[in-house]
């Protein structure tokens, strides 16, 4: 069943990242930013004598996971509900969302607390819930700023990183959470009375989860701040939010994880806060568990030979922290939740809907996000994939057909390299060598830089007169 | 040793020079260069941008083309890089002759085991690493170690070296906002270390660079690495 919800971009990515580069405070944020974790994961990464096997060591967790997933998930339901959870399945985004929406209803509450979490920002589940009249109250400090600005996450782990710590005095001050100064402590202290309240009068919890455990239902969750820990202990009721991809199949699997993720996307040796839970424990924590497991686009990728290895992504972020282009543009011009790399094998492929056919072509190729990926998703190979698979304009596909027929020919290739190098040549005369500007479709090289012009000889004519 | 030079269509008609660097350099050595004329385009671009069935006829023509030669070469990272990595996925019988192709640096340090070819370039240069040559075929210190052995050359380094140059085929045109960007923070650290020259193992990268550095009107200029160790002593 194809994705729907917050995957599916409104806009050509190179429309949308055209209007992001006009924003230089923008690019300013994202570049200090994503260098300083960069730096970090690199620090970190090169302590670990056995990384390489360790990213083997996930892809293959990960492939054996998505090779028998029915199974898997069948057995992790029937732990999870053994453990006194209630396990539900959503085929989509919509799906998913009224089934949250529904079980907040059934509790009487109209306000929930929330741990950051990318399935319920892919199923736009604040949204949904605010439309039946129910408050959702972020508690993760970048998803609070970026809830209470009114604007959207644009990188996967660090959903504010396009705002500077000014910026986000002023988006707190607008909502009366007093921060006299932009110093970082002071801008946490303010969360921090902000959402101690809530954490004490919340009734219900919502979350996502990093991994689910098939052998034993267990959910993880994996944060940096404790307020998590605060959302999945205080409330009476807890709502997890699955991706149904997000199994390993033991316990002992985590050991490889959690190994791999706080290297790989805050750059720290190890988590600072992990909780686990498996259903309902008597005494301790919420007495109501709900397991929400998502498709949404997640079978229709497992079903594509090449594009299948996008679902062992863990949501670390390290290829969006590497991406050139994200660096340039920032998450919000990819439209979906799955910005940067990640996001433009995994968007794509989880709905064809809108202008995500646009995300594949949003790289270069140059590979960066494979070798910062701890899971070792061949990314660029997947991007290939789905330019190959995917649809073409007309005009463009007319000309590679043209090229390649040409190319394919030792005399009409030959002809050819003659036609163009003496076509070149009233051009050189013209400009004395150094081409300014040329027309459609060649001025989207001239609009940056000057183009090169053929000399007055090929190299294969060079080597008939010469060596032949 | 029979060495046949893949010269890559960009070369062939827009950078002869460096065609016949790499034969200037390998004849020095004393090796013997055919240059087969059936040879076209390995097919990168059309299978980068999508077109896997119009590139099929271009590999098909490269295997059969090379496949008699002991040791294929190429002055381009990202041509072997298609070569290497994707032809044993897109044409049965490939790995072969795929693994006898070798980027220039390849052939001349791991399977000639030449660092020191002779040449001479009194200049400042700085290496810009291109992303298929970096990260595809792992060239690592190689392109360095032949230019630190050039007479007169000092290699400095450039800042942010490994980051790509916004060139990336199709990219350059379909993204070209996004391409310009990184192309301006390139040539900005080029400029910065004072080099007169910024060499490369790709043609294609280094006519976006060193179109960049022309618009901008930089002395620093863009080269390939072949051409300065083809050089030789006045």
């Amino acid at each position: 069943m194809t994705g729907t919800g917050n995957i599916v971009a409104r806009k050509a990515f190179p429309a949308a990242a055209k209007e992001k580069l006009t924003d230089t405070q923008l690019r300013a944020n994202l570049r200090r930013a994503t260098h300083t974790i960069r730096d970090k994961r690199l620090r970190v990464v090169g302590e670990v004598p056995d990384w390489e096997a360790l990213r083997v060591a996930g892809a293959a967790i990960k492939d054996d996971v998505l090779s028998r997933l029915p199974e898997l998930l069948e057995r992790f339901e029937a732990a999870a509900t053994a453990a006194g959870a209630v396990v539900h399945w959503a085929r989509d985004a919509a799906e998913a969302a009224a089934l949250v929406t529904d079980l907040v209803q059934a509790t009487g509450t109209t306000e929930v607390v929330k741990i950051k979490s990318m399935a319920t920002q892919e199923i736009g589940l604040n949204e949904e819930l605010e439309a039946a009249g129910i408050a959702a109250v972020e508690t993760d400090l970048a998803e609070l700023i970026v809830q209470l600005a009114g604007d959207t996450p644009s990188h996967i782990l660090v959903p504010a990183i396009h705002y500077n710590r000014s910026q986000i005095r002023d988006i707190f001050t607008r909502n009366g959470l007093s921060a006299l100064t932009d110093d970082p402590p002071a801008l946490a202290e303010a969360a921090r009375r902000h959402l101690r309240a809530k954490f004490l009068s919340a009734k219900v919890a919502i979350s996502g989860a990093n991994f689910a455990v098939a052998e034993s239902g267990t959910l993880v969750v994996v944060e940096s701040e404790g307020n998590g820990r605060m959302c999945l202990t205080l409330p009476e009721t807890l709502i997890s939010v699955v991706g149904i991809e997000k199994l390993v199949p033991t316990f002992r699997d985590l050991e490889v994880f959690l190994q791999l993720l706080p290297r790989s996307s805050t750059g720290e040796r190890m988590n600072p806060y992990t909780s686990l839970w498996t259903g309902v424990t008597p005494g301790d924590g919420p007495r109501t568990v709900h397991i929400v497991l998502v498709d949404n686009g997640r079978t229709d990728t497992l079903a594509d030979e090449v594009g299948r290895q996008a679902l062992r992504c863990i949501r670390c972020s390290a290829c969006l922290n590497v991406c050139p282009v994200y660096e340039r543009v920032g998450g919000h011009a990819y439209g979906s939740v799955y910005p940067g790399p990640i996001g433009a094998i995994l968007s794509p492929q989880m709905s064809g809907e809108g202008a995500n056919s646009t995300l594949p072509y949003a790289s270069t190729l140059c590979g960066a996000c494979y070798d910062a990926c701890p899971v070792r998703i061949n990314i660029p190979e997947v991007l290939v994939h789905l330019r190959q698979t995917g649809p073409h304009p007309a005009a463009e596909r007319a000309a590679m057909r043209a090229l390649s027929w040409t190319m394919r020919s030792r005399r009409r290739y030959a002809a050819a390299l003659r036609a163009a190098r003496r076509g070149a040549a009233p051009v050189r005369w013209a400009t004395g060598g150094k081409v300014r500007r040329l027309p459609w479709p060649m001025s989207a090289w001239t609009a940056a830089r000057d183009a090169p012009l053929p000399p007055k000889q090929t190299f294969r004519e060079w080597w008939a007169r010469e060596r032949a | 040793m029979k060495i046949a030079l893949f010269v890559t269509c960009v070369n062939d008609l827009v950078f002869p020079g460096t065609g016949k660097a790499v034969v200037r350099i390998l004849e020095r050595l004393g090796h013997t260069v055919e240059f087969p004329v059936g040879q076209g385009c390995c097919g990168q671009m059309h299978a980068n941008s999508g077109y896997r069935a119009e590139a099929l006829p271009l590999v098909r023509n490269f295997v059969q083309t090379f496949d008699p030669y002991d040791a294929v070469v190429a002055p381009s990272g990202s041509c072997v890089a298609m070569v290497r990595d994707s032809y044993p996925r897109l044409v049965p019988g490939s790995a072969s002759v795929a693994g006898r192709t070798y980027e220039l640096s390849e052939l001349l340090v791991d399977v000639l085991g030449v660092t020191d070819v002779g040449a001479v370039f009194p200049h400042r240069v700085t290496y810009h690493p291109t992303c298929h040559g970096l990260r595809m075929l792992r060239l690592g210190e190689r392109p360095r170690a032949l230019l630190r052995a050039v007479r007169g050359l000092e290699l400095i380094e450039l800042p942010g070296a490994e980051e790509c140059c916004g060139f990336g085929g199709t990219f350059a045109m379909k993204n070209a906002g996004v391409s310009a960007a990184m192309l301006a923070d390139k040539c900005g650290a080029i400029v910065d270390t004072g080099a007169e020259y910024v060499a490369a193992v790709d043609n294609s990268c280094l006519a976006h660079i060193g179109g960049g550095l022309s618009r901008r009107t930089a002395s620093a200029q863009a080269i390939h690495y072949a051409e300065i160790l083809a050089t030789t002593p006045p």
